[in-house]
């Protein structure tokens, strides 16, 4: 169990100019982030909801709280965070994960980054890692230069709402030809009934530079909705390359909301590792931009939809350059009443021509309950490029569980290590931890204790 | 020793009878063979024996050291040590043949325990002793294989996973020569170990190289003649048709 603690200041529920005055005050921002919010607040306001994906309606904006503000300061040293928000996270193993293998942590709790740190010898080499707030008041320039230039507040309802209240994050800056040895590492755990939270995720990585975030996600299981309408942005530039991994692990009553986009600029790449398996409802679907000659994107992600639950993710690429190239390949698991839908574009524009993509999305479905669905669509504009498809939705046969059967596996037993083959290419991706966590899970869901 | 008993065995899928009252008994460290036309039912034989759940058995009994397995589930008889070889085994992907032989093992072993080195350095001796490439414990179980590695397989998990009996099915169906030598020390390699086999072939072919003590004559849904080797070569000489009027 999550422990309640004090929180400080909490806003009305619902959204109205006020309030968003109300956070802009309380995080002493800059006007043309006040002028920001106050405009995304217009698009929100004026915006319907998506015509398509998961059905919202059960969702009452006007409850949702859209600024909780922990009783804690950002703090750099764990001791310092008040001990009943660090025993939430040190269930989660952080910050020990830290003290092993990444080169910095963040942690938000709710609204606000309550623990943040980075190694030194990493600060020395210009890197910046900031809780997004500090980051607007430090480097306003910098900031103002990415800052929902990827995704514009007026892009769809749910990046406005975002741009209206965001609060928390992570922003990231690598210099030029900089490697972060180890991966950097943001951790966001809602813990207030019927909140919402809108962290902001801002990574730019310079020319030549190369980076390795992880974001994890959780939540605390309430009886009352709770949102999630984060935003990503990341720029990678000439020859940099990025990879992304996520694990979004919401609590069931959470409505996932999110958008995460990249531009890669000239022999830049990006690599997005990306699992989703909690939340009540989920729309999501990373982008990547290749703008710059030979430009590269890859994708390796699985949804995990379980009894309630109605996932719909995909994954968009758009090639507008030439030798440009993606790589995906989409896998989700359904059982137990669970709906995944795949819902993929690959764009290549008339000038991106000699590119290259190869979209490969399979889905399982573990039961005749359980629903799944795949929609990828290809457009082409010019006639130089290679694009190859490859889809897959099918049932776990009753032959593959007598085979194993037959060599003395249980019939959960057979289950579980079909559905951890499936996911084998996801999972070899993870961290250690985190693939532990992942088989944990699988097992649980499967009545499965095969080690 | 009696280890398995089969008796007046009857057995349907839907609503058709393939199994037609069949009686054997195989006794430890015995090689039984048994050969017939196509159709015959000797896989669904095999399938039954295991307890596949596409098979119903109508009447009959099926008793391993003497006690019935009809209630028993397919996993709770691999574990008294019964073991099917599949002419098309099913594909896992993302499984590595050692992560699966390694859980297998624990499941049919529970008493010998070993430690993921020494299990390893077990299943590379296995491989060798069978002159079957190592290479095969880092692939996903049966994914791609042809039909011969497919067969390769079966006998590789065979030997490794050690169990009393060994029901093969058409395990020398669509094997080279080299290949068929392979699969035939396997068994061979099983025998010796003190298994019992049930080998279900419709060549002699393989008998040349897997020499058993009982030959039996399958033909439509029952078992109409039982000797030696003589049987065999009767049989490669006249064909079925003659067992059959």
């Amino acid at each position: 169990m999550t422990k309640n603690f004090n929180v400080i200041l909490k806003t009305e529920p619902g959204l109205s100019r006020k309030i968003i005055e109300e956070i802009s005050q309380a995080k002493d921002e800059p006007s043309w982030m006040k002028e920001l919010r106050i405009k995304s607040l217009e698009y929100f306001m004026n915006r319907s909801n998506p015509t398509f994906g998961v059905d919202i309606s059960p969702l009452d904006l006007n409850s949702i709280v859209n600024y909780v503000r922990p009783g804690a300061q950002n703090e750099r040293s764990w001791e310092d965070v008040p001990e009943d928000i660090r025993e939430n996270f040190e269930k989660l193993g952080i910050p020990e994960a830290e003290r092993k293998a990444l080169s910095g942590v963040g942690a938000q709790y709710d609204s606000e980054v309550v623990y943040h740190n980075m190694k030194e010898s990493l600060s020395k080499l210009g890197v910046i890692f900031l809780e997004m707030g500090m980051a607007v008041k430090t480097y306003p320039d910098l900031v103002k230069k990415y800052f929902m230039k990827l995704i514009p507040p007026n892009d769809h309802k749910f990046a406005a709402l975002h741009g209206a209240v965001w609060s928390g994050g992570t922003f990231i800056y690598v210099p030029p030809d900089v490697n972060v040895p180890m991966p950097i590492q943001s951790y966001y755990l809602m813990g207030s009934p019927g909140m919402g939270q809108f962290e902001h995720t801002l990574i730019v990585v310079d020319k030549g530079a190369k980076l390795e975030f992880i974001e994890g996600c959780s939540g605390q299981n309430y009886s009352v909705s709770n949102m999630h309408a984060g935003a990503v942005e990341i720029y990678v530039g000439e020859g940099a390359t990025v990879k992304f991994s996520t694990i979004e692990n919401w609590a069931k009553n959470t409505y996932n909301l999110n958008t995460k986009r990249a531009s890669i600029d000239k022999d830049g790449t990006i690599i997005w590792i990306s699992g989703t398996m909690g939340s009540a409802k989920t729309m999501l679907y990373p982008s990547s931009i290749l703008k710059g000659k030979g430009a590269r994107t890859e994708y390796t992600t699985i949804t995990y939809a379980g009894p309630g639950q109605h996932l719909d993710t995909g994954t968009k690429v758009f090639h507008f350059a030439p030798y440009t190239s993606s790589k995906v390949d989409s896998r989700s698991i359904s059982f137990g009443g669970g709906y995944a839908f795949y819902r993929g574009l690959v764009r290549v524009s008339e000038s991106a021509v000699h590119s290259k993509s190869s979209v490969d999305c399979s889905a399982l479905m573990v039961d005749d309950i359980s629903k799944s669905d795949t929609l990828p669509i290809i457009e082409v504009m010019n006639n130089e490029s290679e694009i190859g498809h490859e889809a897959y939705v099918g049932k776990i046969n009753e032959d593959q569980i007598y085979y194993l059967m037959s060599r003395g596996l249980n019939e959960d037993d057979a289950r579980a290590l079909i559905v951890r083959g499936f996911l084998e290419p996801f999972i070899k991706q993870l961290p250690f931890e985190y693939a532990v966590e992942f088989n944990r899970l699988i097992n649980m869901h499967f009545n499965s204790k095969i080690g | 020793m009696e280890l398995i008993k089969i008796v007046d065995l009857h057995a349907l899928i839907g609503e058709k009878e393939i199994i037609k009252g069949v009686n054997i008994t195989i006794n430890s460290n015995e090689i039984h063979a048994i050969m017939g036309p196509n159709g015959a039912g000797k896989t669904t034989l095999i399938n039954v024996i295991m307890g596949n759940p596409k098979y119903k058995i109508s009447s009959g009994d099926i008793l391993f050291k003497g006690k019935s397995i009809l209630d028993l589930s397919v996993d709770e008889r691999a574990k008294l040590g019964i073991f099917q070889s599949f002419q098309y085994p099913e594909e896992i992907s993302g499984v590595t043949f050692m992560n699966f032989l390694k859980l297998a093992y624990e499941k049919v072993h529970p008493e010998n325990q070993m430690k993921v080195l020494e299990f390893g350095d077990m299943l590379l001796k296995t491989a060798d002793s069978l002159k079957i490439d190592r290479d095969f414990l880092k692939r996903y179980v049966n994914l791609g294989f042809s039909g011969g590695e497919r067969k390769k397989s079966e006998i590789l998990q065979l030997n490794v996973l050690n169990p009393q009996i060994a029901l093969l099915d058409e395990t020398d169906s669509g094997l080279d020569i080299d290949a068929l030598r392979v699969v035939s020390n396997g068994i061979n390699h099983a025998f010796e170990r003190g298994m019992s086999i049930l080998l279900v072939t419709h060549y002699k072919r393989i008998l040349d190289y897997v020499r058993p003590n009982f030959v039996h004559v399958f033909v439509d849904g029952r078992i109409v003649k039982t000797g030696g080797m003589e049987i065999a070569e009767e049989l490669e000489r006249n064909g079925y048709e003659e067992v059959r009027s």
